[in-house]
């Protein structure tokens, strides 16, 4: 069990982490989702003492992590898979852990062969690529059997196999009853893997729910319309106190209504439809929605809906592709970016949920 | 916390492990230091480079001023030939500074640190067991160079009717403080390294204190350096391994004296490394 009480962190004037307050619970996957520079990593490295909190406290099953009497029988944490001297081979690597928590020398062989990285045990870890490195750190997480994992983006640069694997792995140390906690900045990975939500958005605990309830909570729901003549349809859409957001491109997007109920006012009104689909909105939409509105009220920006922005960037590019890295890194299933030209995302499919 | 182990089943193909034996504390962290350091190449070669340039310097030397000197017996014997018999140590503190400073930078310049503290949360344990294997390690391998130098430097000299040897008048002693002098080297460039983080930077302070600030003092009035002169870290530490204490300026400390002011610049800078390692930021 992880605690955070009014947990802060500021660098000079920039608040990294801002009264955090939630618990991570033993027996399911919790996912730290935010985009990034939200304060992840920040928070993270407080719970293992890396970082000192400028106030505020976090513990681990009560006890803060550096007053633990074996640390890594606690706690295995992979947050950088970097965080490696690339001159020590990967087994003398875990050697060194091993001796500073007093875990058997057999536990060092015991886990490399869990992840698979036997055959490269002895040579150095600065040639490893970034899966086999990542590997190496999940092993370094393993090492002392501990009840609390955490991990700080497992999936960033795997290829679809490293993916599948680390997402497995997650839900099986869950299912021994581990505390297993993971961060992340898609709201896609989280789906797939995490029972429950943690959402964090410029140091803000902005979320802090099982997964079911945040998507009851989050998914929303419009018709696109499409007509030659939206301009008269418009207006007789809005009469009936629905919601209508023009795209720009002769479609709008119709909230609050259902097809069958717009399709009856066109008929009335004898106008032309060209498209009328029902389309949900993806719980990354969902989450973006919840940052950005973080962003605008941080830096009093002009972040829209379904744009978000790096806390980094300055407030004045409001298009920048947040979630641009996405693309091109190998991941199994891109998440949906919010397409600068206004077409919907993809809708979210609530069956790929939950396998 | 333990029912949450007991019911664990082995899903994950891990077996559990027994119970924790205990903590972990300072003889879990001197042995994980030990390991790192024995783990790493360039640790094996830095301190075989500060061997073999050290030795190597200190028999040319040798060779060199017992073959070619013009002086009588009686006239080199007024000479300290126990500190030139080790010269080599001039250069092999260079190396020993590189030794000192990667036993902690490479933590940082790698991300390793964040591993290490991550395994030993109390950072004092951490910082305590490098300090220790870095005193130990460049305490042997200083004194390696020192006898080493002197003994060859012996024969040398005995081909020119010069009786040298550890008997000699302070000669143990010195030789003894010859090895001392590179573990001072080192230590300083530990706690550089620890307040640094920075490889690069470390040894560029090393080298600044230990050889640059004398070039300096150089350039300074006669009255200025005779204040001045014994108090720089190698012309302090450098009395530890000679027989004859004297100054080309001014006066010298005595051979502890000048030694506890040398180990005074370490103490400062592992001070300094230490308040940086337990306080800020990994």
């Amino acid at each position: 069990m992880i605690q955070a009480t009014a947990l802060t962190k500021r660098y000079g004037t920039k608040v990294a982490v801002d009264h955090a307050e939630f618990t991570v619970a033993p027996g399911k996957v919790t996912g730290f989702l935010g985009p990034n520079g939200a304060g992840k990593s920040t928070t993270m490295r407080m719970i293992l003492g890396l970082d000192r909190p400028t106030s505020g406290s976090v513990t681990i099953n009560g006890i803060p992590y550096d007053k633990l009497a074996a640390p890594l029988r606690e706690v295995g944490a992979l947050l950088d898979a970097k965080a490696v001297h690339g001159g020590r081979s990967a087994y003398n690597h875990l050697q060194v852990l091993a001796k500073a928590n007093g875990l058997p020398r057999a536990r060092v062989d015991t886990v490399i062969d869990l992840v698979g990285l036997h055959s490269v045990a002895k040579k150095r870890a600065g040639g490893f690529s970034l899966g086999m490195g990542q590997r190496l750190g999940i092993a370094a997480a393993l090492l002392g059997d501990p009840g609390i994992v955490m991990f700080d983006e497992p999936v960033n640069g795997l290829d679809p196999e490293g993916i599948l694997w680390i997402r497995n792995l997650m839900k099986a140390l869950a299912a021994e009853g581990r505390t297993v906690f993971v961060s992340s900045h898609l709201m896609s990975e989280m789906a797939l893997t995490a029972d429950h939500l943690v959402v964090i958005g410029l140091g803000r605990i902005l979320a802090d729910e099982p997964m079911a309830e945040f998507i009851a909570k989050n998914s929303v729901s419009y018709v696109l319309v499409r007509s030659p003549q939206m301009a008269d349809l418009a207006p007789k859409l809005a009469l009936r106190g629905w919601r209508v957001e023009m795209q720009g491109d002769g479609s709008a997007h119709v909230y609050d209504a259902k097809p069958s109920q717009i399709g009856d006012v066109a008929g009335t009104e004898q106008l032309w439809l060209h498209e009328l689909t029902l389309v949900h909105s993806s719980l990354e939409e969902a989450f973006m929605r919840l940052t950005a509105s973080s962003v605008e009220y941080h830096a009093g920006g002009t972040a829209g809906t379904g744009t978000t922005q790096d806390a980094a960037k300055p407030p004045s590019s409001p298009d920048a592709p947040v979630w641009g890295e996405a693309a091109g890194d190998g991941r199994a299933q891109p998440p949906a970016e919010p397409d600068p030209s206004g077409q919907p995302p993809t809708p979210y499919q609530n069956s790929e949920r939950g396998q | 916390m333990s029912t949450i182990t007991d019911t664990r089943s082995t899903l994950t193909g891990l077996t559990p492990l027994p119970p924790a034996s205990g903590r972990a504390g300072f003889g879990g962290a001197l042995r994980s230091e030990w390991t790192k350091i024995r783990s790493v190449k360039s640790t094996v070669w830095t301190l075989a480079a500060a061997i073999i340039i050290s030795v190597g310097i200190s028999t040319l030397g040798n060779w060199g001023q017992a073959s070619h000197t013009s002086l009588s017996a009686a006239d080199l014997a007024r000479r300290d030939l126990v500190q030139r018999s080790m010269f080599g140590i001039m250069l092999g503190q260079l190396v020993m500074v590189v030794f000192g400073a990667l036993a902690i930078t490479s933590e940082y310049a790698t991300g390793m640190v964040r591993t290490s503290l991550t395994a030993q949360p109390r950072r004092l344990h951490v910082y305590f067991a490098k300090l220790v294997i870095v005193t130990v390690i460049a305490f042997v391998v200083g004194e390696i160079i020192s006898f080493a130098s002197f003994l060859i430097g012996t024969h040398f000299w005995a081909t020119k009717g010069v009786d040298l040897s550890l008997s000699s008048h302070g000669a143990l002693q010195a030789v003894i403080g010859g090895g001392l002098y590179l573990d001072g080297a080192a230590l300083l460039a530990f706690g550089v390294g620890a307040a640094l983080r920075h490889t690069a930077g470390t040894i560029t302070v090393g080298v600044f204190l230990l050889f640059v600030v004398s070039i300096i003092v150089n350039f300074m009035p006669d009255s200025w350096q005779a204040d001045i002169d014994k108090y720089l870290p190698a012309n302090a530490g450098g009395q530890v391994w000679a027989t004859q204490h004297t100054a080309d300026v001014g006066t010298a400390f005595g051979a502890w004296a000048g030694f506890a002011v040398y180990i005074c610049y370490a103490v400062i800078a592992l001070l300094a490394g230490l308040l940086v390692f337990k306080r800020k930021d990994a």
